[in-house]
């Protein structure tokens, strides 16, 4: 095994970490609008998010890449840095789940709180963050965790059409010139394993010990 | 304007984009076989991952210690890692190691080693919501071990955790499309070829996103069917088990 290998796919791991990252903010934020959206009391915006919701989810994250990777093009802005262009894809795609999954966790805050807090008087806005958003949140960490590992996964797809240097585009780049695909894929199996296994642990772990109320 | 009408694109096109979508459609062939491609991948790779998916559920909540501790590994493996690293791995260290296959073979073993992880995982926590006292009444009345198994806890644990394998499946049909990385002409992967016939990224990509859509679609609803002709009893009452 050659040192310069190894160098080379710890360098792709940090390009994951950092894509992953940046996908976590970028498309918890506009998730996070995408789920407030669907709640709204103005129809238009809610069938705008809902309707983002299903036409993302059912395209692939390849084909997203693809269309933010090429589509500024048209506008004549033809270098699209490869990490902007991949963590906008990886945003897209993962608002339309993480709103999903948080629309969810707002939808089964118990109805009667919602009404008790109408009935108290608060604002629309009082409502959502002192009653009903403390109280998803504890529903919604441990999908939240699991959804993390799913983009840790899924920033591999960026290395396609997009070609960021992280750890697949590396792997790939090193058994271009090796020829050993089971040692260096098999090796940047287990880095993807070794940042995906602690945080699949935890969503376990949160989901037994937030769930004591339904037990 | 015509495809690959050279030196004027630049300059003309950077202020004003005209979008030809005809062009692709000239090549709806192409993009048609590469479907049905994906639908083929897809179909094996369902089939056969709920088969052995449900195997391995079985296995990994009555089976052995010994064979409980391997199929959990596997699991954990599999759902822990990308399915592109895992098909370059197989489908490139399989060509390495002089296994020769047709390249539809090995991208269905790639599939089908991911997908099985998550439908064991899906049917294990259907298997682990039967309630006991479900058990001892079918003990009660007499049913031998095989009536059990497959009356009182399989066909109970599918009906509740359907829903969740339906969209298991449709993922995995949307991941598919990462398998042109291994050279698999499925539909993403014709994508290659019709951009280099029509000089238009964007457009490709666009018309690629109304195919995968309408899969999506297509699966959905074949999803639906399936599950009323499966379901008898929630088709009658209408309520969830």
């Amino acid at each position: 095994m050659n040192m310069n290998f190894l160098l080379l796919l710890l360098d792709g791991l940090k390009g994951t970490v950092i894509l992953s990252l940046l996908t976590f903010l970028v498309g918890g934020t506009a998730g996070f609008i995408v789920a407030l959206s669907r709640l709204s009391p103005f129809a238009p915006l809610r069938i705008a998010a809902q309707l983002w919701t299903q036409v993302v989810q059912g395209i692939p994250l390849l084909v997203i890449m693809g269309i933010v990777y090429f589509g500024p093009a048209i506008y004549g802005i033809f270098a699209v840095p490869p990490l902007i262009a991949a963590t906008i894809a990886m945003a897209i795609w993962a608002s339309a789940y993480l709103g999903e999954i948080w629309y969810g966790c707002l939808r089964s805050v118990n109805k009667p709180q919602w009404e008790a807090a109408e009935c108290l008087g608060l604002t629309r806005w009082q409502r959502m963050s002192r009653v009903i958003l403390p109280q998803a949140l504890r529903l919604a960490i441990p999908p939240t965790v699991g959804f993390m590992v799913i983009i840790v996964k899924n920033t591999s797809i960026s290395s396609l059409v997009v070609g960021y240097a992280e750890l697949s585009y590396n792997a790939k780049v090193i058994n271009n010139s090796s020829f050993e695909p089971f040692l260096y894929f098999g090796l940047a199996g287990l880095f993807y394993f070794l940042v995906c296994y602690p945080l699949s642990v935890q969503a376990r772990a949160l989901e037994r010990k937030l769930n004591v109320a339904n037990r | 304007m015509a495809p690959g009408d050279g030196a004027g694109r630049h300059t003309e096109e950077r202020v004003n984009y005209t979008f030809d979508f005809g062009a692709i459609l000239q090549h709806s062939d192409l993009l048609l076989d590469g479907a049905w491609t994906t639908l083929v991948l897809a179909f094996w790779a369902t089939i056969s991952g709920f088969l052995m998916g449900t195997l391995c559920a079985v296995g990994a909540t009555s089976g052995p210690r010994w064979l409980r501790a391997i199929l959990i590994g596997y699991v954990e493996v599999a759902r822990n890692t990308p399915l592109l690293i895992q098909s370059y791995f197989l489908i490139f260290g399989l060509a390495s190691a002089g296994v020769r296959l047709p390249i539809m073979v090995g991208a269905v073993i790639a599939l089908v080693v991911n997908v099985t992880a998550y439908t064991a995982e899906v049917m294990r926590a259907g298997i682990e919501s039967v309630r006991k006292g479900q058990l001892e009444a079918a003990e009660c009345l007499g049913l031998s071990r095989f009536q059990i198994f497959m009356n009182i806890i399989l066909r109970p644990a599918m009906e509740r955790v359907y829903p969740s394998l339906a969209s298991l499946f449709v993922l995995l049909m949307l991941g598919s499309s990462v398998l042109s990385a291994v050279g698999v002409e499925e539909l993403f992967g014709t994508s290659n070829r019709v951009q280099s016939l029509t000089y238009r990224n964007f457009e490709t990509f666009i018309v690629l996103g109304g195919f995968y859509l309408a899969l999506t679609v297509l699966m959905r609803f074949v999803f639906w069917a399936l599950g009323l002709v499966l379901f008898p009893r929630q088709r009658k009452l209408g309520t969830a088990l």
